[in-house]
């Protein structure tokens, strides 16, 4: 069914770098996400809307193994994907959280060579006797992540804890260090919840310039106009069910979208209430 | 550090000294004098307490204290008004000076105290004790006179780096000198004060900002400072001259220094609570003892020490990786319980491994004694030599060696502390999903911290049991553990210098403080709960469990973040 899509968006035509087929996830008697279906090519910005509880962040945490789906596969450059965090990240699929979750009493700098983590390989016995390879290896994991910090606008804070930085760093922060475990595909949820315009749209060029680098991009957002404005397509989850997948024109002019968000009484404002209990 | 409530905007403003009280500086003048002109005179009727403070002229040890408190203060006071007017833009002079003053009014008070009790009553106080009493108390007063002021940051001051160096080393000197002196007191009363007099300087210095520019200036000469640390500890047992029993208590120290740090990798850097710690040092002594050429060694195998040294090590690795990787996957809180039950389980089979239920390995209850003393390289560490013409004994050789082991071990530590593994245990002592997410392999790294951690121990172990010549079940129950935990968190999680401080201070202390030995659990528990209220990060905070633990303080995350600028530009 997307296939028509992509035939109106050339720029999206690379090959499918994750494809998640019939992702249903059961907690209880509660249908969380069901039978959800997504495919996402090479150098595309994929959008993920729907009301709150809709089943989004339920969908994400499916995705890269942080939870066990109840049933679907999810195949990453074609090969499935076991429901392991870390066999995600290394496969190429990396996150940021809805509610920031960063290494707080760390700083910038350690945050994104945390991220590093998965692309290094210095074991205990290396680290204590110190060797040569073991030095290039730490110089090289901080020189990349001084780079990421820089690619999001965050080079001159280097130092800061991360509890002490503003919000708006707070989020750019986490883009670095998924960035820094080298992903072929972003999932970004909710970027720019409780962000000013100006920050809002620095977010978006920041992701623009993401999938320049030859990323593909997942996001999660309640603003309109931004989900709108950056993806080549959208993908709107009401109840844990896809209601409509298509580019954004379509997904905007959609009646049971409008009617989705209007009947659940919710804007296409930022909406920051959360679902008790629907994080990680 | 307590001096941080000093705005950091201010820095860049010219430091203005509001006028106080005209009569304290005077006031403080008088009580320097005071204490200095009593310190000389006699204390005490009775010549056999307190080490002799009876002679007019001639001050003894504990007088002498009561003179360098008096100096300090002295330069506080010039500082403030006078020829050194240029430090007392930095030196926050009043908050230190209230410090000293309060600590030797406090310690004059213990001094009368200690002289009536130990003989019959005030009658055997002598004048020089009360002049010296007056003098401190007027010091005290003088510094609450004195106005507060918003000074320089101390972290921002820059001296030629000799002067650091220097100033690093003096430190390090005087600590030397003071622990010698302390080890070297006879009775308790002398010891307390001594503990009092180095509160007093301690709180003192920290207050002034000294301190917050000596620990900036080894940062800056991290190199320097190590070094320093670590020859002063080398030159200890030159100070005992031949003392057996202080040589045997700073064994007993480093020992449970060695084992500390090991424990705070596994707590302090990934953040899991090991409550049987103890066992692995038990299962390296064990081993070391089972391989030994004791009479009472149950194993023929008796290979060479370094051999037995990789094997006991080993074994408590294993044993650790038997322990944790079941639980490890499972919470913390399931891990202290398991842990708990690991340390017991370990004792009792000690206890029960004596041929009547199953093998005999351990001798029960008696223990393996007679253990002989180590051979290293054709050197017997039992026998005595002398070196500059100081005797040292079995004691220092064994005291040598451990040092060794400690900074092994501290070196194991701060370089896996800055690796990638460091960052991982931290990460996921800081949120373990997000870490999971991020592609760190939480349980590995769980595992090999624990594992890690007990080989560390196990190490510790074989030295300990040819050290003590004997080992016992009875020397590993659950206190032991809970004294290292209690190490850890009095000192400061996660800090090298925090975890040596807390060490110290618990195995020093009750050797030399015998007679509360009722009492000494009651002590420290009150102790721990002190520091819990007051300073739950310990006594040297790491800067981020500083922050992580005075969230609301704005001002403290600004400066301390500051801080870490300098540090960072200055490298
Ligand atoms: N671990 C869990 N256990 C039980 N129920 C859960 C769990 N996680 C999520 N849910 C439920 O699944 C539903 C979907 O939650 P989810 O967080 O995915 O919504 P969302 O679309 O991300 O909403 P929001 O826009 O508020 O972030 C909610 O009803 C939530 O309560
Ligand atoms: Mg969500």
């Amino acid at each position: 069914m997307t296939v028509v899509e992509d035939a109106a968006r050339p720029q999206a035509a690379g090959e499918t770098v994750l494809e998640a087929t019939g992702v249903t996830m059961r907690f209880g008697g509660l249908l969380a996400v069901n039978d959800v279906n997504l495919t996402v090519r090479e150098g595309e910005i994929v959008g993920l809307i729907g009301p709150n509880g809709a089943g989004k962040t339920t969908f994400f945490n499916c995705l890269t193994g942080l939870y066990k789906p109840t049933s679907g596969q999810v195949r990453f450059s074609g090969t499935p994907l076991p429901p392991k965090p870390r066999a995600v990240v290394r496969a190429g699929m990396a996150r940021t959280f809805q509610n920031i979750r960063l290494f707080a009493n760390m700083t910038a700098l350690e945050n994104v060579m945390v991220g590093r983590y998965c692309r290094t390989s210095a074991g205990a016995l290396t680290s204590v006797l110190h060797g040569p390879k073991f030095r290039r290896e730490e110089e090289a994991t901080r020189a990349r992540a001084q780079e990421l910090l820089e690619f999001v606008g965050l080079g001159r804070s280097a130092e800061h804890l991360a509890r002490n930085m503003p919000y708006g760093d707070q989020r750019r922060l986490e883009i670095a260090r998924a960035l820094a475990t080298d992903p072929k595909l972003i999932l970004l949820d909710e970027p720019t919840a409780g962000m000013n315009p100006q920050e809002t749209r620095q977010a978006s060029d920041l992701i623009f310039k993401i999938r320049d680098s030859g990323l593909s991009v997942v996001v999660i957002e309640h603003d309109m106009r931004f989900i709108f404005n950056l993806c080549d397509r959208v993908l709107c989850l009401v109840r844990g069910e896809a209601l409509i997948e298509g580019t954004p024109e379509e997904v905007q002019s959609d009646p049971r979208v409008i009617e989705a968000y209007i009947g659940t009484g919710e804007d296409d404002d930022e909406v920051e209430d959360d679902v008790p209990g629907g994080e990680v | 550090m307590t001096d941080i409530e000093t705005p950091v905007d201010d820095i860049s403003q010219a430091p203005v000294a509001k006028p106080g009280k005209p009569i304290a500086w005077p006031l403080g003048l008088a009580g320097v004098v005071l204490v200095i002109v009593g310190s000389f005179l006699s204390w005490s009727y009775d010549a056999s307490i307190l080490n002799d403070l009876s002679i007019n002229f001639y001050p003894g040890g504990l007088q002498i204290l009561a003179i360098i408190v008096a100096l300090l203060s002295l330069v506080l006071l010039l500082a403030e008004k006078g020829p050194l007017v240029k430090l007392g833009s930095w030196l926050d002079v009043t908050l230190a000076l209230r410090a000293l003053g309060d600590g030797l009014t406090l310690y004059m008070v213990l001094v009368v105290v200690a002289i009536s009790v130990e003989s019959d009553g005030l009658i055997n106080v002598n004048p020089g004790g009360y002049v010296t009493l007056v003098g401190a108390a007027l010091i005290a007063v003088s510094a609450y006179l004195l106005p507060l002021r918003h000074l320089r940051d101390m972290s921002e001051a820059r001296m030629p780096a000799w002067f650091e160096i220097l100033s690093i080393a003096v430190l390090m000197a005087a600590l030397l000198f003071v622990a010698a002196y302390a080890l070297g007191l006879p009775d308790a009363w002398s010891f307390i004060l001594c503990l009092v007099f180095v509160f007093t300087a301690a709180i003192g210095l920290f207050r002034s900002g000294a301190m917050t520019f000596v620990s900036h200036a080894g940062q800056r000469h991290r190199k320097v400072l190590t070094l320093a640390a670590f020859a002063a500890a080398f030159l200890f047992p030159f100070t005992q001259n031949g003392s057996d029993a202080n040589m045997s208590i700073a064994g007993s120290v480093l020992v449970f220094s060695a084992t500390a740090m090991g424990l705070n990798i596994v707590v302090g850097l990934a953040g899991l609570l090991d409550l049987g710690y103890i066992a692995f040092l038990g299962s390296g002594a064990y081993v070391a003892a089972t391989l030994s050429n004791s009479a009472f060694a149950t194993i023929g195998w008796k290979p060479p020490f370094l051999v037995v040294v990789l094997v006991g090590a080993c074994v408590a690795a294993v044993l650790g990786l038997i322990i944790g990787s079941p639980t490890l996957r499972v919470s913390g809180d399931y891990l202290a319980i398991v842990t708990l039950g690991f340390g017991e389980i370990f004792r009792f089979s000690m206890f029960n491994l004596d041929g009547n239920n199953g093998p005999n390995l351990t001798n029960g209850p008696n223990g393996i004694p007679g253990i002989p003393d180590l051979e290293l390289f054709g050197f017997n560490f039992g026998s005595e030599h002398t070196l500059a013409g100081i005797e040292l004994g079995r004691f220092s050789n064994y005291y040598f060696l451990l040092l060794i082991l400690v900074g092994g071990v501290i070196l194991a530590f701060s370089r896996l502390n800055n690796s990638r593994i460091g960052r991982g245990w931290v990460a996921i002592r800081e949120d373990e999903k997000a870490a999971e997410a991020m592609g760190v392999n939480v349980f590995g790294l769980k595992l090999l911290a624990f594992s890690i951690g007990a080989f560390l121990a196990g190490l510790a172990g074989t030295i300990k049991a040819h050290q003590d010549g004997a080992v016992s079940p009875d020397q590993y129950i659950f206190l032991e553990s809970a004294f290292l935990l209690a190490a850890i968190v009095l000192g400061g999680m996660g800090t090298i210098a925090g975890v040596l401080l807390g060490a110290t201070i618990l195995k020093m202390l009750p050797e030399k403080l015998r007679f509360f030995s009722e009492y000494r659990l009651l002590l420290f528990g009150l102790l721990l709960v002190l520091m819990m209220r007051f300073r739950p990060e310990g006594l040297v905070a790491s800067r981020r469990r500083q922050l992580e633990f005075h969230e609301e303080d704005e001002a403290l995350a600004v400066a301390v973040e500051e801080e870490h600028l300098v540090i960072e530009e200055a490298k």
